[in-house]
């Protein structure tokens, strides 16, 4: 009995590691769903432009990781505002569904790019070991990493939050978020609101590529899509648009997927992605506008 | 004040407004008013940079403004009132004043300004913690002119300010148009409510499919026979 319940309870653990890098790459894809109801399919290939600045950085310049971290933050960006600049904006009155397609277009490019440059094989990507350390709370042991990890979505959320609720830039978020048209009446640049969002978006991405590769300990050109694509779940689990339900997603996703992996039996695990999109289907068919979703799916 | 000079604009690929042109002087109330379609929307959409028109200039104060994006205009002093008031529906009443007023640095001028909307609107007072979407059809309308006044505007933009109240509410509507004219503000007036606008205005320009077919001091449109019949049911 006190077997079944410790490995419940590491499962459970397990979920939360997991579970705060969706959550983390949850929060981009809100950034920019948020405003301009775009579903950025290339957000998780920007968080693999990361991975791979910070891999190169590490093993063919052998910088600190922390100076790499910064650099591939500013990479990601770059990718990001590039995708913006080049891909979406040209296509802004153009409807949501073209935008859309534009990002897979986005997606595949990126992966495509880094396939060149890379080739398709998988890498070591090993963190130090003081980030790789194992600390002990009862049972529970977790690695340096996942409590950054943890603590970064915590601090990024309520960072964020008071952002949008209280300066000048966030009630123009929220007003592009709520009428975009009412908000350029205002007075309002959308086209820097909407250059922010990537900027934070991107920025976002690169650091929960860190925190999933060395999650994975291995990384692949493809690596990021699939997690974007559950991290887009997480969102629209959450509640889309709205950043705690991002992070609230994030959680439900992660910890239903490993308490899926660990308790059901061994053959059953190849099918954790089918479960995590299951659960989404049913979720939506409860909740159409996510857990904390409003009506309309606006910001809360 | 702002002239509009052989404006032509498309929309969806088909022309709505061919080659007008409009006059406005400062402190002057103007009417635009015709029928549903007829290109009345359209020409305020690109007043505030909504809509690139396809040729023709727009001139604000004696400067070239036709191919500025929406928030400089803004700044020019040109605020637009939307059609279907627009509010943030999902913002407060407070927040959506503070949105009229983005572009204010001036802390006092912004304070003066908030205070002008209540005492237009004191409603607005009462609701100020509210969201703006659980308002009524006129409330809302009360506050998308009251945002608009944040903006500290020398030229009002009204798209169918009447539309969807009811004659009271219409008629409390207009007295604070009348209200903030005598205040100074120049304004331009869309309408399908033709007798009002008529009634309030300074002069009426009268667009049909795109086309200005009618230009006058308003009390005299009021009482000529063609008018009358067409855009007043007869009489």
């Amino acid at each position: 009995m006190m077997d079944a319940l410790t490995y419940f309870l590491s499962q459970f653990v397990n979920g939360v590691k997991l579970g705060s890098v969706y959550a983390m790459v949850a929060i981009g894809y809100s950034m920019v769903y948020g405003i301009l109801r775009l579903i950025n399919f290339a957000h998780g290939d920007i968080m693999t432009v990361g991975v791979y600045t910070i891999l190169v950085l590490t093993t063919a310049f052998g910088m600190p990781l922390w100076v790499t971290v910064i650099i591939s933050v500013i990479i990601a960006v770059f990718v990001g505002l590039s995708a913006e600049r080049f891909a979406y904006r040209p296509l802004r009155s153009a409807g949501e569904e073209t935008t859309l397609v534009s990002s897979l277009a986005v997606s595949i490019f990126l992966q495509n790019l880094l396939v060149m440059i890379f080739s398709p094989q998988r890498k070591a990507f090993l963190l130090s070991e003081q980030l790789t350390e194992l600390h002990s709370f009862g049972t529970i042991r977790l690695s340096t990493m996942n409590i950054i990890t943890f603590i970064t979505v915590i601090i990024v959320l309520l960072i964020l939050s008071h952002m949008i609720k209280n300066t000048r830039i966030g009630m123009a978020m929220r007003a592009c978020s709520d009428n975009m048209n009412a908000a350029k009446l205002m007075g309002i640049n959308i086209t820097s609101v909407i250059v922010t969002a990537f900027i934070i978006g991107s920025a976002l991405a690169a650091l929960s590529g860190l925190m999933l590769a060395g999650e994975y300990k291995t990384i692949d050109p493809l690596m990021g899509f699939v997690p974007g694509l559950k991290a887009f779940c997480a969102a629209v689990l959450g509640g889309i648009g709205s950043l705690s339900g991002a992070v609230l997603g994030g959680f439900v996703l992660g910890i239903a997927e490993m308490l899926f992996a660990g308790l059901m039996p061994t053959e059953f695990t190849a099918y954790r992605d089918a479960f995590v999109f299951a659960l989404l289907i049913l979720v939506l068919l409860i909740r159409p506008n996510g857990i904390l979703g409003t009506k309309d799916g606006g910001r809360s | 004040m702002l002239s509009i000079k052989n404006l032509n604009v498309k929309y969806d690929n088909i022309r709505v407004v061919h080659d007008v042109s409009l006059n406005i002087e400062n402190g002057e109330l103007i009417a635009l008013i015709g029928a549903n379609g007829a290109g009345k929307s359209t020409i305020l959409k690109t007043l505030s940079g909504l809509i690139r028109p396809e040729s023709g200039h727009i001139f604000f104060e004696g400067k070239e403004i036709t191919k500025l994006p929406s928030h400089e205009i803004v700044e020019k002093g040109i605020i637009h009132v939307p059609e279907g008031r627009q509010i943030f529906a999902k913002m407060t009443i407070e927040e959506n004043l503070k949105l009229g007023a983005y572009q204010q640095k001036d802390k006092n001028l912004i304070k003066e300004k908030m205070e002008l909307a209540f005492d237009l609107f004191p409603i607005l007072k009462q609701r100020i913690r509210q969201l703006a979407g659980t308002l009524s059809g006129g409330e809302q309308q009360m506050l998308a002119i009251g945002r608009a006044l944040q903006g500290n505007p020398k030229l009002l933009l009204l798209d169918e300010p009447s539309m969807g109240l009811s004659p009271l509410m219409t008629q409390q509507v207009f007295d604070v148009l009348t209200k903030l004219k005598d205040s100074g503000i120049t304004m331009l007036l869309v309408e399908q409510n033709a007798y009002d606008a008529l009634e309030i205005s300074d002069r009426t320009y009268i667009l049909e499919t795109g086309r200005i077919i009618m230009e006058g001091k308003s009390s005299k449109l009021i009482e000529d026979p063609k008018v009358k019949e067409a855009y007043l049911g007869g009489d």
